[in-house]
């Protein structure tokens, strides 16, 4: 598909950025005039998605997240969240409802939730390597009044 | 913050405000924990009317808080759920472990 736009953001990976992170791509959403319900979707994965980044892939260390937001032809956002941190070893299983490595302070529920508010979602990971989740959504056409 | 109101003995009412994710959950949690171990109410009530935001690491908290609860036989209710917190608490199938009203 091709890209109509893209912006690249790189943060470190402290908790503070998660609020930037869904504020940045929901500012990047906007050019597609979203609705409310879309864009609490695009907030909600990409909260996910660098939480995960931040609390699994960088569990003792600080590294960088990047964060690529793209335009695509016909209305498709498409998301990437990038780390270089400790990898996940079995991605299917990972991705299973309540799965969680992070105890009681998480619920197993975050890739649960990006595949269900967004339309794909593509999860690459190698152990010692890193994580990278691709997100997409169909943005509806807006009737303009 | 999260602002408590006494709603009568053994019933906690606590309204909970402004997005709650991963990074603001710790501290929730603590300052939550703290309120149980004082009055260790028989229900409690979270509104979450002021909550603009929620992800995960809510479903986290709430769980956590009903665990502590049913410890000492207590119960929990959420309320005044807006529609993106809304959204994240049905996707989680939250109501079959405590009744949850929507805005
Ligand atoms: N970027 C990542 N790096 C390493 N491991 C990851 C990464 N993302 C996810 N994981 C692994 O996948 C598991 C499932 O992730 P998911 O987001 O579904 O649940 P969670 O983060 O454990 O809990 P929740 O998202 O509900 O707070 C995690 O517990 C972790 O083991
Ligand atoms: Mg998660």
């Amino acid at each position: 598909m091709k890209i109509i736009n893209e912006a690249r953001l790189i943060f470190p990976s402290l908790s503070a950025n998660e609020s930037f992170a869904r504020s940045a791509a929901s500012c990047f959403a906007a050019q597609l005039d979203p609705t409310l319900e879309e864009l609490g979707d695009i907030r909600t994965a990409v909260s996910e998605a660098v939480t995960n980044a931040i609390v699994h892939g960088y569990p003792d260390t600080l590294g960088d997240i990047v964060l690529r937001l793209r335009l695509l032809e016909g209305r498709v956002l498409e998301i990437q969240v990038k780390d270089k941190g400790v990898g996940i070893p079995d991605v299917e299983k990972a991705r299973k409802p309540l799965f969680t490595t992070g105890g009681e302070e998480r619920s197993g529920m975050g890739f649960t939730i990006m595949e269900s508010f967004m339309d794909g979602i593509r999860v690459r990971s190698a152990p010692g390597k890193g994580t990278s989740v691709t997100l997409r959504k169909q943005v509806s056409p807006r009737m303009r009044g | 913050m999260a602002e408590e109101r006494r709603a009568g003995p053994a019933r906690m009412e606590v309204r909970l405000t402004g997005e709650i994710d991963h990074h603001r959950a710790g501290e929730l949690m603590r300052e939550l924990e703290d309120r149980l171990d004082l009055e260790a109410p028989r229900e409690v009530e979270l509104d979450l009317s002021g909550v603009g935001f929620m992800d995960s690491s809510g479903i986290a908290l709430l769980i956590r808080v009903y665990r502590a609860l049913a410890l000492t036989g207590g119960t929990m209710l959420v309320t005044r759920v807006p529609k993106q917190p809304g959204k994240v608490l049905r996707a989680a199938g939250l109501s079959r472990l405590f009744p949850i009203s929507y805005q």
